[in-house]
């Protein structure tokens, strides 16, 4: 009976707060907009009894689904969003790389300070950090005070509202979560390692791409999905930092939502978009089993 | 073919290969290597000695590059290190935590070197095959170093390091996880490979049977500095220390007061006859009559033909002496050394006499050490210039051998060890006993201190 338990408080908490909420979802999506509260229709009118659950169920179509691939501007918004999301997971490993490896290699009693101050940023809230970036940022911003400043340009830079801005507010924001996989891969390897690929005839470079980064595999996988992820759904940032041009799912979904207040429509949207993020995450998951098999 | 002796290190003419020259290592304020000052010489199997924390590895270290001195010089074929990184070194190195690495295969573990050497893909495999052959590892070549055994993985390490038939390979403990019948195995494989190849080993081991099978030469390292150098024998037969004599192999150690001795020795009447049976002593028994004869045809073609290659044929067949428990006590048959010291060690009791003491210590207080295996145990006083009583404590059984553990009258505990000629129901001397511990007068050494 405990053992019962303890397997089933996970599949609760899954069925709470994914299964539910994910059934619900789908349920607006198969259903019309209306203006009503909520806005939508039909309604589950329980009291009807069983004629009124077939009605329910007659009024369910996949109208909102069909509409996604009439108009293209939703599959451009979601292959612009995977463009994105690759694109800024690239940079984010290139810049968190060497972070972590700097990190790993410090001396001992510097890294608890150094996880510290990658962390730091987590202690004040997402959305005052990216209107930082937007004060740093606009035209008549730090950067662009300082750039002119120092005489590099002449008239001020437009970073704000292009996509430029979205990467550094993504890079940014996504970074921890790229270097604290990495660090950890790289903090448990043996130094011995290093020196035994350089007594079998390795340069530093090559013990670099033969034995640290063979080593480093799983926490690079691990921080890219963590950075892609979450990334493809992001709408905070294109909202604020991106401009008319920046096209992510994220922010199409919000504007269907609030906006147009077309909740079906929005929910199809993001149905398509759990489906399309559902093949990273088994990945993702892939991998941490592998990462575990082969620390066990 | 003249068997010479492999003795570079005496040999003014031979250049080392490894030169250290008063090598300092600090780590901080701790002080590794303590001004080490040390040559090697090339098809050496140089073994090094010494207990947990005393600088072995770091040794290594510093000849593999991994660690630069902070004073003196290290040279390899006459060629100053300083500036020479570890993978322009022609020398590889067990480590003695393997560091085999963890996202490879066996076989890749192996390859790894000789890829790097830019060898052609057949040549690679059929290197490493041979490697996984010597370490018996052909089973295991797909695994990866996680899914095998930790005996398992030094042989894959030992392999790794052996595969790119290095000048100088450099082993910290290659076979500490090996069981017994391995150990020997892999220490005659080295022994082939260093034969074979010329290669010079320089090999950290705790196990002192190693050290003394394998090695040309063993140094004892104490905190930093390397005590003595020297060939296995030598090391044991004449260690030039307490610590050195303590550290290798089991030793008694007999302090006392050295005096002069003056020749001749102690007069032999002050030893008491004996009363057990010699059984060398006793004059040869006679032929037997029924052993074969040769004819006169046969004696002729011996004294003729083969007299210059055999010499004299023996009148009688030898016999082996009947099998005895007690070593033969030589001393009846020759008259005790004379000049030496004597050792006063306990009060009433009569010196120790030994003929290769140093008479220049007369006057200084010395210690005798005394290998277990050296001393005679018996219940009647021999005939020997050196007998001391005590009593029986304990008696260890080890099989092939027993080590008896004996409280000398007035004197420190002693061990001696003794070969189990006869069964163990048969051993005539038990616990409690009061017996003789007996040794020649040139068993011994007299260390100063
Ligand atoms: N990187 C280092 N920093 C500080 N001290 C060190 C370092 N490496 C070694 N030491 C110290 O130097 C001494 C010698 O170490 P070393 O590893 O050479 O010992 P060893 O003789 O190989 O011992 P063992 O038989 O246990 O392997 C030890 O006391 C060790 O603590
Ligand atoms: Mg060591």
């Amino acid at each position: 009976m405990r053992r019962f338990l303890l397997i089933a408080v996970p599949y609760l908490w899954l069925v709470a707060l994914f299964l539910i909420p994910f059934v619900i979802v789908l349920k607006i999506s198969l259903s019309d907009i209306a203006l009503a509260r909520p806005p939508y229709m039909p309604q589950l009118d329980l009291s009807a009894g069983w004629e009124g659950l077939k009605s329910f169920f007659a009024a369910l179509d996949f109208e909102n689904f069909v509409f996604l691939t009439t108009d293209d501007l939703y599959w451009k918004a979601y292959l612009s969003s995977l463009r994105i999301a690759l694109f800024s997971t690239v940079i984010t490993l290139l810049v968190g790389y060497p972070i972590a490896y700097a990190m790993a290699r410090a001396a001992p009693e510097w890294r608890p300070t150094l996880l510290m101050l990658v962390i730091l940023p987590f202690w004040t809230s997402f959305l005052i950090r990216v209107y930082a970036w937007m004060g740093i940022l606009s035209n008549e911003g730090l950067l662009n005070q300082f750039l002119l400043w120092t005489g590099i340009i002449s008239s001020p830079l437009t970073i704000l509202n292009t996509n430029t801005a979205v990467y550094i507010g993504i890079v940014y924001t996504y970074l921890p979560f790229m270097i604290l996989p990495i660090y950890s891969a790289l903090e448990r390897m043996d130094d011995s390692l290093l020196e035994a690929a350089e007594d079998l005839g390795c340069s530093r470079l090559s013990a670099f791409w033969l034995v640290t980064v063979p080593l480093s595999k799983n926490g690079i996988i691990a921080g890219c999905f963590l950075v892609f992820i979450p990334v493809i759904g992001e709408f905070v940032i294109p909202s604020l930092l991106g401009g008319s041009g920046t096209l992510m799912i994220g922010k199409v979904l919000w504007e269907e939502f609030f906006s147009n207040r077309d909740w079906p429509v929005a929910s199809a949207v993001a149905v398509i978009l759990l489906l399309i993020l559902v093949i990273p995450i088994i990945l993702f998951q892939r991998n941490e089993q592998k990462q575990r098999e082969a620390n066990g | 073919m003249a068997q010479t002796v492999f003795a570079p290190w005496d040999d003014p003419n031979e250049k080392p290969l490894i030169q250290f020259k008063n090598v300092t290592k600090r780590f901080g304020e701790f002080i590794a290597i303590d001004d080490l000052t040390q040559d090697i010489y090339s098809k050496e199997f140089f073994a090094l000695l010494g207990p947990s924390g005393c600088g072995k590895t770091t040794m290594m270290r510093i000849l593999a590059g991994f660690e630069t001195p902070t004073e003196g010089q290290i040279l390899i074929s006459g060629q100053d290190m300083s500036h020479v990184p570890p993978n322009k070194r022609a020398v590889n190195m067990m480590f003695q935590s393997y560091a085999l690495f963890p996202h490879l295969s066996v076989w890749d573990n192996i390859a790894f070197g000789l890829k790097r050497e830019g060898k052609d893909k057949d040549t690679i495999a059929a290197r490493v095959e041979e490697m996984l052959r010597l370490t018996r590892l052909d089973r295991f070549a797909k695994r990866k170093p996680h899914q095998i055994s930790g005996g398992q993985r030094q042989r894959v390490a030992l392999a790794r390091s052996l595969a790119k038939a290095p000048k100088l390979l450099l082993l910290d403990e290659p076979l500490g996880a090996l069981d017994k019948k391995l150990r020997q195995d892999t220490q005659f494989e080295l022994m082939d490979i260093q034969e074979k190849t010329g290669t010079t080993f320089v090999i950290v081991t705790h196990d002192q049977e190693e050290a003394m099978t394998v090695a040309s030469r063993v140094a004892v390292m104490d905190e930093g500095k390397i005590v003595q150098v020297a060939t296995p024998d030598e090391i044991y037969e004449a260690p030039n220390s307490i610590y050195v004599a303590d550290f290798i192999g089991d030793v008694n150690l007999i302090e006392g007061r050295a005096e002069a001795r003056m020749s001749p020795a102690t007069p032999r009447d002050q030893i008491e006859p004996t009363t057990t049976p010699d059984p060398e002593g006793a004059p040869p028994p006679p032929a037997k009559p029924d052993a074969p004869q040769p004819n006169a045809y046969g004696e002729w073609l011996q004294n003729t033909l083969l007299f210059p290659f055999l010499g004299k044929r023996a009148p009688n067949p030898k016999e082996l002496p009947a099998p005895s428990e007690t070593k033969p006590t030589p001393a009846l048959q020759s008259p005790v050394k004379t000049g030496g010291i004597a050792l006063h060690w306990a009060d009433g009791h009569p010196p120790i006499v030994v003929a290769n003491g140093d008479p220049q210590l007369a006057g200084a207080a010395v210690t005798l050490a005394l290998r277990p295996e050296k001393l005679n145990i018996a219940k009647n006083k021999p005939d020997t210039p050196n007998a001391l009583p005590g009593t029986v404590i304990d008696i260890g059984y080890l099989g092939n051998l027993s080590t008896y553990h004996v409280q000398l009258d007035n004197g420190p505990m002693v061990k001696v060890q003794v070969t189990n000629v006869r069964r163990i129901a048969r051993r005539d001397i038990t616990w409690e006993d009061a017996v003789w511990v007996s040794f020649s007068e040139t068993s011994g050494v007299v260390l100063k201190g």
